[in-house]
């Protein structure tokens, strides 16, 4: 296919002799309808500027109202109006030459200097250096006040904003009107023009002090007609009316010889129209408004902020072929697909064309329609006309199906869609899907692809596109599908991973104590679809049982090696120092045998990089790593359902005399504060250098109960707790929790906080009326020495909340602020790639970095950061 | 045994020569160590260790980045999407509880926004390697480099109104800390030339200033204190506190406020392990490069401290961005984005108007060569599989065309 492109856009500013030319019609009538409500010839709505009525016909192009682009007409003002936008411009313009015979303000020999200068920074297209001499040149012509071509004085000018010019003179200050401006910008020489940084052939200065005004197409403009059938138009045709209204008495009195005062009034007023007309929010003129009261919205407005028309509609566009709705998990699906309601896939279509080797399978779609899906809900005959299989006889449209035809089909299984969840923040917020046509109203997804589109299932809605082109749809496959991103760019490694119960399954599955029997075994595979003979049992007699780390070896491949330590490992009580360890966290893969070390976050996990998978898809390709994903991932899940994983209140109870040694640290700690509190009355304490004695005090109390409490009731606690309590197995492997919300529940919340200070706002003195003013005790200022199995009392209730408020606001408060600071970042990078030299080049093809990263390496290819592992390749050859 | 081993080395030796120029620096004596080792601990044969040499390579080769990859856009998102669970609290530095430093979404936007002046200037001063491990001698350092004023040093300071005296009563512990002696702030006090100045008969460490004539106005009494107060005695400007602190076998100063060519003067000072979180700072002692490398440092630290993990190269990427020009640019409409050459992206990003206004003024042309320009008028983007152009003919393709019909 061969297309037009646009290879530049010049901007510049329209010449009253341009306007004129490119409209149709000069606009003279206020009146916009006739009695008939047919629009007036010559009035805003006149019929040559656009068709948009339905069956209307254009008298300029002939087109009817989907193929009329508009057309323009024009205004021919009494007087001339200063263009508000412009104005800044225009002072710029006046004070840099001479108000006698127009010249820059800049000696002649310097001037040809300056003009040399800036032919050749324009080859060079050193742009930033051209600027920088326009403002030198600017400066330098400004401050000089004889014309050093006639000699002539130059004049003070002011502007006052927005559009007032003044010129000093003995006698005071006088307004300089549009037409004198008009004319002093007129004598303006092109090449001055030139020096001063503007553009004489698409932006004379003159140009800017508007004589014509040209009026927009009725497309930019529509009117709208309510129910009632009153007519209702927009803000712009609301405007023209009045600029009209008022350049029509304006030029009736000039005609009748008013006096000054009249047509000075009525030309400060179109002044002020026209000005509102073009941008409704300038500052230091009120704002025009609608009869009721409603602000008018201006030329600016329009494109202006996050909805005007840059951002709104040209940088975010509306599309078709897409659908939304809220998502559900499946664990039976695929990684790299989602599952699509049938009603979705009978509305979502993709064009395809009919060929020798698909003609019969498009028959049948073509037979069935759009209600019964697989369908098909268009046909498009090689001449280009669109057929609905709605209200066609179908059996003699498909009859009449052709090679060379176009059907446009009901998404079938296997075709290639992208699915979206908003907030977008990296480009895994979109991935490529294969489709599967599935019952219910609900996108279903796997549960592993959660973690990149930040997504649950508490009522989240996510996007569907189906891409309608050849190129699209390979390029979606090729580079968009799910398994090409669980390796992320941001780290280099993998960002799709394993949570929650895939974590405690993977737990329950390879920990020592697991032994399956064969019934069990069976079933385990059978989820993960598994075919192939059982491996020999670990144990024969007195039956036979399997362990579960036998089974995840099934899924390895054989020359794989892998070690890392578990995350149960990481606590001091488990950690194993070498192989021969009876905690077995020690993970350990030799030729794809899973040797010893339980399974948990550190080596399936999401967002830990230099996991199994990371391996796997680093050594043996994204393909081995989306099916490991898929199977044993899934026997993961199905070992947790198999075992029963549940949390009560009972898992979180410990003994009465574990309850009272908790006790014991609390009162120790307890004696401690109010010992320091003792030292702080009798002036004993001593500051802290830099600190007055009160923040010592705060600071000496909140070392006390805060972290160093809690750890000491955690290590208390993990006496008490074995590795065979579901909670303990949830906050040591990773799958959810930690130790200190362990202790939270168990033993205490320890002291609230807010903004890192114990809590003191509220009543003057005190927090609460329950306490005497000044009491700085541990419970008067939010310390709270209940677990929540305890339960906690009014007050501490009070104060848990207010420390848990802090967290709702700081979330609030980040999301905005990080969002912008992304919004900026994109925007200031977006336009940085790669070149075929491996230097990365902004869009002047400025060099930023000659080989990128310094040493060229893409991170997402990268191990975690490294280019290469040295470590796993000779691993490998001395291993093998 | 050990001829053999010789041997074995050398053609390691060879095989390494060969395969340098395919790699960089880094990863070749990280790989000739680590062949070494294997050679020496585990008997590697030199077919194995040649094949590992090449395998090496290969791998290096295919995690080459593909040209027309839009790494900036990467680099925004990997650092824009870690940022949403950045908290925004303000941490004790390092365990030392007498500062504040700003970390997290704060310091990150400080960093990118590239503000005039830390929220939170720290220093951090090495010694030199004679006193580095001589606890008195560093404080002795340290007190050089503490800016003291008079305020520092007082208990209390009150007027008589009547009598227009001020009687300024000295903290003895605050001046054998900061090594400041009574007769040190009667000299500074007398350069201020607000009256004569007499030491306390009473209490040594008392100071009387009888206030000539024209300071007595009481409007302008509050001035006068704070000229008082905020009088300076010694040390380097802009160093509030120090703290002196251990790092492993070496006592490290850290200073709050920053003032790096000052410091790195004071003798006793590692000069060249000196270090200022203030980048403008860096940029204007050190240079460009050295602004750079400290843009690099902080966004990492700042990330690191939230336990986010961003590849390195995606910071290099923006530090590359904020300084290639040799200033610091900002990230945003004041500095990079603004500085586009492209109207349209101008125009999108912020203050649409005036940026369209502007550029009808002077004529300006868009080259519709970055990503926003093309996605407004529906073109494809010349980045990623966007770059691709098929270069053939016209009328080629045309009469090919014919020959079909």
């Amino acid at each position: 296919m061969l297309t037009t492109r646009i290879s530049k856009i010049k901007f510049g500013i329209l010449s009253p002799d341009e306007i004129r030319k490119m409209s149709v019609t000069t606009i003279v009538s206020t009146e916009v309808y006739d009695n008939d409500g047919m629009p007036i010839d010559g009035g805003v709505m006149d019929r040559r500027m656009g068709a948009i009525e339905p069956g209307e016909t254009c008298p300029v192009c002939g087109n009817t109202r989907e193929n009329c682009p508009g057309h323009f007409g024009h205004l021919e003002l009494a007087k001339p109006v200063f263009h508000v936008a412009f104005t800044k411009y225009i002072l710029m313009y006046l004070k840099a030459t001479c108000s006698n015979c127009g010249r820059i303000k800049i000696p002649e020999s310097e001037r040809e200097e300056f003009l040399k200068l800036l032919r050749d920074l324009e080859d060079l297209k050193l742009t930033h250096l051209k600027r920088r001499l326009h403002e030198y040149i600017r400066r330098k012509a400004a401050s000089t006040t004889t014309c050093p071509h006639c000699g002539a004085p130059s004049l003070d000018i002011k502007l006052e904003k927005p559009h007032s010019f003044y010129v000093k003179t003995e006698t005071g200050l006088r307004k300089l009107t549009p037409s004198e401006v008009r004319k002093h910008l007129e004598k303006i020489p092109d090449d001055d023009v030139r020096l001063l940084g503007g553009d004489p052939r698409d932006a004379r200065p003159e140009w800017m002090v508007l004589t014509v005004l040209p009026v927009p197409p009725k497309q930019v403009r529509p009117s709208v007609t309510l129910e009632t059938g009153i007519r209702s138009e927009d803000d712009l045709t609301h405007k023209l009316v009045d600029i009209i209204r008022v350049n029509n008495r304006l030029k009736e009195h000039l005609e009748s010889g008013a006096p000054e005062a009249i047509i000075e009034e009525e030309w400060e007023l179109l002044q002020y129209h026209i000005t509102t007309y073009f941008d409704n929010e300038v500052s230091g003129i009120p704002v025009a408004r609608h009869r009721s009261g409603k602000v008018l919205k201006g030329l600016a407005q329009r494109l202006k902020g996050k909805e005007g028309r840059f951002r709104g509609d040209l940088r975010g566009k509306r599309v078709d072929f897409s659908s939304r709705t809220v998502i559900s998990p499946d664990p039976n699906l695929s990684i790299n697909e989602v599952g699509v309601p049938e009603e979705v896939a009978k509305i979502l279509t993709i064009p395809e064309r009919v060929t020798p080797w698909n003609i019969d399978l498009l028959r049948r779609l073509v037979l069935n329609g759009p209600d019964k899906w697989p369908g098909a809900n268009y046909i498009i005959r090689p001449d280009g006309r669109k057929i609905s299989l709605k209200y066609v006889d179908r059996k003699a449209t498909a009859e009449s199906l052709e090679p060379g035809f176009i059907v446009e089909r009901h998404l079938l299984d296997g075709d290639i869609v992208l699915f979206n969840r908003q907030p977008s923040l990296h480009r895994i917020s979109v991935m490529a899907h294969v489709v599967r046509v599935l019952p219910y109203k609900t996108f279903r997804l796997n549960l592993l692809v959660c973690p990149p589109y930040n997504a649950d299932f508490d009522g989240d809605e996510m996007n569907l596109h189906v891409p309608q082109s050849e190129e699209a749809r390979a390029e979606a496959r090729l580079l968009m599908l799910v398994e090409k991103h669980i390796l992320t760019p941001r780290y280099g490694g993998p960002i799709i991973g394993g949570l929650q119960d895939y974590v405690s399954g993977a737990y329950l599955l390879t920990v020592k104590s697991t032994i399956l029997t064969k019934d069990k075994v069976v079933k385990l595979l059978a989820s993960t679809g598994y075919k192939g003979p059982l491996p020999e049992p670990a144990i024969l007699k007195p039956r036979e049982y399997w362990t579960g780390k036998q089974l995840v070896s099934l899924f390895l491949p054989k020359d794989f090696n892998y070690r890392r330590v578990s995350k149960i490992g990481s606590a001091s009580v488990l950690r194993c120092i070498d192989e021969d360890c009876p905690h077995d966290s020690i993970v350990i893969i030799r030729n794809g045998i899973l040797l010893e070390g339980v399974i948990d976050k550190n080596s399936i996990g999401r967002e830990e990089p230099e996991n199994i998978v990371h391996w796997l898809i680093k050594e043996y390709g994204e393909d081995v790593g989306r099916l490991f994903m898929d199977k044993v991932y899934k026997m993961f899940i199905t070992m947790c359902e198999m075992h029963g994983f549940t949390m009560s209140y009972d898992h979180l109870t410990v003994s009465e005399d574990a309850k009272k040694v908790i006790y014991s640290i609390i009162e120790n700690k307890k004696e401690e504060v109010s010992e320091l509190l003792k030292l702080y009355r009798e002036r004993r304490l001593v500051a802290r250098p830099g600190k007055t004695l009160e923040e010592t005090l705060e600071d000496e109390i909140i070392d006390t109960l805060s972290k160093k409490l809690l750890d000491e009731v955690a290590d208390v606690l993990t006496q008490y707790f074995a590795l065979t309590n579901p909670v303990v197995i949830m906050a040591r492997t990773g799958a959810r929790g930690n130790p200190v919300n362990l202790t939270q529940m168990t033993g205490l919340l320890g002291q609230q906080t807010v903004r890192g200070k114990r809590l003191t706002r509220g009543y003057m003195g005190r927090m609460l009326p329950h306490f005497k003013p000044g009491d700085l005790g541990a419970e008067a200022r939010g310390f709270i020495a209940k677990g929540f199995v305890d339960g906690l009392g009014p007050l501490e209730l009070f104060f848990h909340t207010a420390a848990g408020r802090e967290g709702l606001i700081d979330t609030a408060v980040r999301t905005s602020q990080s969002g912008y600071m992304q919004r900026r970042l994109i925007n200031a990078l977006q336009d940085l790639k790669v070149h075929y030299d491996g230097s990365v080049r902004t869009t002047s093809e400025e060099i930023v970095q000659l080989l990128y990263g310094e040493d060229g390496v893409d991170p997402a290819k990268s191990d975690h950061g490294k280019s290469v592992n040295i470590d796993r390749i000779i691993e490998k050859y001395v291993h093998g | 045994m050990i001829a053999l081993e010789e041997q074995e080395l050398k053609s390691v030796e060879d095989i390494l020569e060969k395969i340098k120029p395919y790699v960089t620096a880094q990863i070749y004596i990280e790989l000739s160590k680590k062949l070494r080792e294997a050679v020496k601990k585990c008997n590697l044969k030199t077919e194995d260790v040649e094949k590992i040499a090449w395998e090496v390579v290969k791998r290096y080769h295919s995690a080459f980045i593909e040209p027309g990859e839009a790494v900036g856009t990467v680099t925004a998102q990997s650092l824009g999407e870690p940022s949403t669970q950045m908290t925004l609290r303000v941490f004790h530095y390092a365990g030392v509880r007498e500062y504040n430093v700003t970390l997290g979404l704060p310091r990150l936007i400080e960093i990118v926004d590239a503000k005039k002046k830390p929220e939170t200037p720290i220093m951090e001063i090495y010694l030199v390697d004679e006193i580095k491990q001589d606890l008195e001698k560093v404080k002795e350092v340290a007190r050089r480099i503490e800016c003291v004023y008079v305020e520092n040093v007082t208990q209390e300071l009150s007027i008589d109104y009547s009598s227009g005296v001020v009687v300024l009563k000295l903290d003895p512990e605050m001046l054998s800390d900061k090594d400041v002696t009574v007769e040190d702030v009667v000299d500074v006090l007398s350069k201020l030339e607000i009256g004569s100045i007499e030491v306390s008969s009473e209490n040594p460490h008392e100071i009387l200033i009888n206030i000539s004539e024209e300071y007595l106005d009481p409007f302008k009494m509050e001035k006068l204190k704070n000229m008082i107060l905020q009088a300076y005695i010694k040390g380097i400007k802009g160093i509030k506190k120090t703290i002196i602190q251990r790092r492993g076998d070496e006592y490290v100063i850290v200073a709050e406020g920053s003032n790096l060519e000052e410091v790195m003067h004071v003798p006793g000072v590692d000069w060249r392990r000196v270090y200022t979180n203030d980048i403008h700072e860096i940029r204007r002692v050190l240079g460009i490069e050295a602004a750079r490398a400290a843009i690099i440092k902080e966004i990492k630290n700042t990330l690191d401290d939230q336990g986010l993990d961003v590849d390195l190269r995606h910071i290099m990427l923006l530090a590359d961005m904020m300084t290639w020009t040799g200033h610091i640019r900002q990230v945003g409409r004041m500095g990079i984005a603004g500085e586009k050459p492209s109207v349209l992206a101008k125009a999108t990003f912020e203050t649409t108007v005036q940026k369209l206004v502007e550029s009808a003024v002077t004529g300006e042309e868009d080259s519709l060569a970055g990503v926003t320009e093309n996605i407004i008028i529906g073109q494809l983007p010349p980045v990623g599989t966007g770059i691709v152009k098929v270069y053939m003919k016209l009328p080629l393709l045309e009469s090919s065309e014919k020959g079909e019909e």
